[in-house]
């Protein structure tokens, strides 16, 4: 896929700006606070309807602003789409194709195909479980659009569970029971549904982000990565649903008197974690920072080729990338941007990049984007 | 805090359901600028509402007298029936003409969150209905997200030991929407195909 044109209007401090991207790599280029980042934070809202940033929309729009406006002309299999959002607070996402209105802003995940890399996917490597959580789930619903609606209906089940077990305050009254047994029943179905996606996710994951780890690094450093399951821990499983279903169902009964007594589901996907290691220790605690930036970017970057390979190839984006990296990996960042069939990249200082990195370098302004050096 | 009356009407309407206190507020400043005719035909709507329907003593059905429009009509089968959350449900299954049997409304879900639990509904009401109905299959229509699900696999396993034959209708709806709102085909064709509710 490629992006060829993007306009903001009223979005974060762009009253409004345009820019027509090339194929092969883009530098955004300027000042700190510019809006550089703001830029492929608007392209990477068009494909996962959110931004990398902030939870709530309302960040978006331009300060005093009704509202704002992310229009995008893309190319994808040899047919041109025009896709544009406008974001309300309070009111939600209103999307459009072509010109024609979506019944559901969710109906425009997947026409726009993103890979962000940004400074703050350093959690991924040091922060709490619920990123790395993050980072799956949404790569999943990449892979498989329905994955969205099992997580919500999963979240949703969890909810109703949690809540009559609160309710029971420590002790459960036997028509309380049978409830409960209905949630169990429906929390290990639709629980197995997003486990079994995510181990399937990590499998082919895995090999790819070892990869490009190795390329970054220079080197044959060991990378694992592996799904830590709140239920099974981390033990290679049969990623059936029927299987894991069964695994789920008999860890709630197990669990039911601790968990009636605590008022709280304690195992399930929404307790798992991806576990990183680099050489063989454990990447959160014990990673330089160099190398958990390398691995967070190597996250991304096997994510990239996973999408690329399973269908249209996503525009990646790197945000401030070459900032943290010695002159060797800068390099390496160069190679996996000129590799990919489009790339946009931010720099506040245009002597970081890398000199091998042809590419088109537009200046960065509020309100403004010009393009100040062909590639 | 506003006067008296005024507050008192607020209040009133802040206790429907999905209104809340700004909701309530523009509600009762829009009652107060309407004709006085407008606002007693209102107000009449309500009293009257209350004073002539009732519920069907068998089957929930909102009715004009004791017994629903269904229930009365000797032509239809009383050993099938239907279970639906609402009455609004109903009236969207009767609009396929696909259904000849009874219903039973739950009024509502299983939902912790909302407070409901199976003594909220009217389930007692359908056990007692099954063996002077001589009723031979319920049909489970509840609502095709969490909730009605839920309660569906409850009723099933309720039900299921009783001997009496337990069919789900056939999703194929739209997931995460409410049966009122599908249109006749799709839930025609869904009433057709329902199944053995798995247990
Ligand atoms: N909703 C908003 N309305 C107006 N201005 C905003 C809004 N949100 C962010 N900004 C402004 O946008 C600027 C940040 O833009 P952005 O993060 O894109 O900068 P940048 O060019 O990436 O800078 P850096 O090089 O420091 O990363 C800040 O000055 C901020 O005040
Ligand atoms: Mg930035
Ligand atoms: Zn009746």
């Amino acid at each position: 896929m490629r992006l060829e044109r993007l306009e903001v209007v009223e979005f974060r401090n762009h009253d409004g700006a345009a820019v027509e991207f090339p194929a092969g790599v883009s530098v955004l280029v300027g000042p700190n606070g510019a809006g550089k980042t703001n830029l492929l934070e608007a392209i990477g809202y068009l494909a996962t309807l959110g931004s990398h940033r902030v939870g709530q929309d309302a960040a978006l729009i331009r300060a005093g602003a009704a509202s704002a406006v992310i229009r995008a002309a893309v190319q994808r299999a040899g047919r041109r789409l025009l896709v544009d959002v406008e974001l309300r607070p309070g009111s939600g996402v209103r999307g459009r194709v072509n010109g024609a209105p979506v019944p559901r802003a969710r109906d425009l995940l997947g026409v726009v195909r993103a890979t962000v890399f940004a400074p703050e996917d350093l959690g991924l490597v040091r922060g709490d479980p619920e990123e790395r959580r993050r980072f799956l789930d949404t790569l999943a619903t990449q892979r498989l659009p329905r994955y969205h609606s099992s997580r919500q209906d999963y979240d949703r089940v969890l909810r109703q569970r949690n809540t009559l077990l609160r309710s029971a305050a420590g002790r459960l009254p036997a028509s309380a029971l049978a409830t409960l047994e209905v949630w169990d029943e429906k929390l290990a179905m639709a629980g197995a549904e997003i486990w079994s996606e995510r181990l399937r996710l990590v499998a082919a994951l895995t090999p790819r982000v070892e990869l490009a780890y190795q390329r970054l690094a220079g080197r044959d450093d060991l990378v694992e990565i592996a799904y830590v399951s709140s239920v099974a821990g981390t033990v290679g499983l049969d990623p059936d649903p029927a299987k894991l279903a069964q695994a789920l169902r008999e860890r709630l009964v197990a669990d039911r008197s601790r968990e009636v007594e605590r008022g709280i589901t304690l195992s399930g996907p929404h307790r798992d974690d991806l576990a990183l290691a680099l050489r063989d220790l454990p990447a959160r605690t014990h990673a330089s920072h160099g190398e958990a930036w390398s691995l967070a970017l190597a996250l991304r970057l096997g994510s990239h080729r996973l999408l690329a390979e399973e269908g249209e190839e996503p525009v990646l984006l790197m945000d401030d990338v070459f900032a943290e990296l010695d002159r060797q990996r800068r390099d390496r960042v160069a190679e996996a941007a000129l590799a990919a069939e489009q790339t946009i990249v931010t720099a506040a200082v245009p002597e970081e990049l890398p000199g091998e990195l042809n590419a088109a370098v537009f200046h960065v302004e509020p309100g403004s984007v010009q393009l100040s050096a062909g590639p | 805090m506003y006067e008296g009356p005024v507050q008192d009407l607020i209040d009133e309407l802040g206790r429907l359901p999905g209104i809340g206190p700004k909701s309530a507020q523009r509600l009762a400043f829009h009652i107060l600028k309407v004709e006085t005719v407008d606002a007693e035909r209102l107000a009449r709507a309500i009293t009257e509402v209350k004073a002539r329907v009732h519920f069907c003593r068998v089957c929930w059905n909102v009715a004009e007298g004791d017994l629903c429009r269904i229930c009365k009509d000797t032509r239809r089968d009383p050993s099938l029936v239907c279970v639906v959350e609402e009455p609004r449900d109903l009236v969207a299954i009767e609009r396929t003409q696909e259904f000849r049997g009874r219903y039973h409304v739950l009024g509502g879900a299983i939902s912790p969150i909302e407070g409901i639990g199976p003594d909220d509904l009217r389930i007692r009401e359908l056990l007692s209905r099954l063996e002077p109905d001589a009723i031979r299959e319920v049909i489970l229509a509840t609502n095709p997200n969490i909730e009605g699900e839920a309660t569906a696999m409850y009723l099933a396993r309720l039900l299921n030991p009783l001997g009496v034959r337990v069919t789900r209708i056939a999703s194929g709806l739209p997931v995460g929407g409410d049966l009122e709102y599908a249109d006749e085909v799709t839930l025609g064709r869904a009433f057709a195909g329902r199944r053995e509710m798995p247990v």
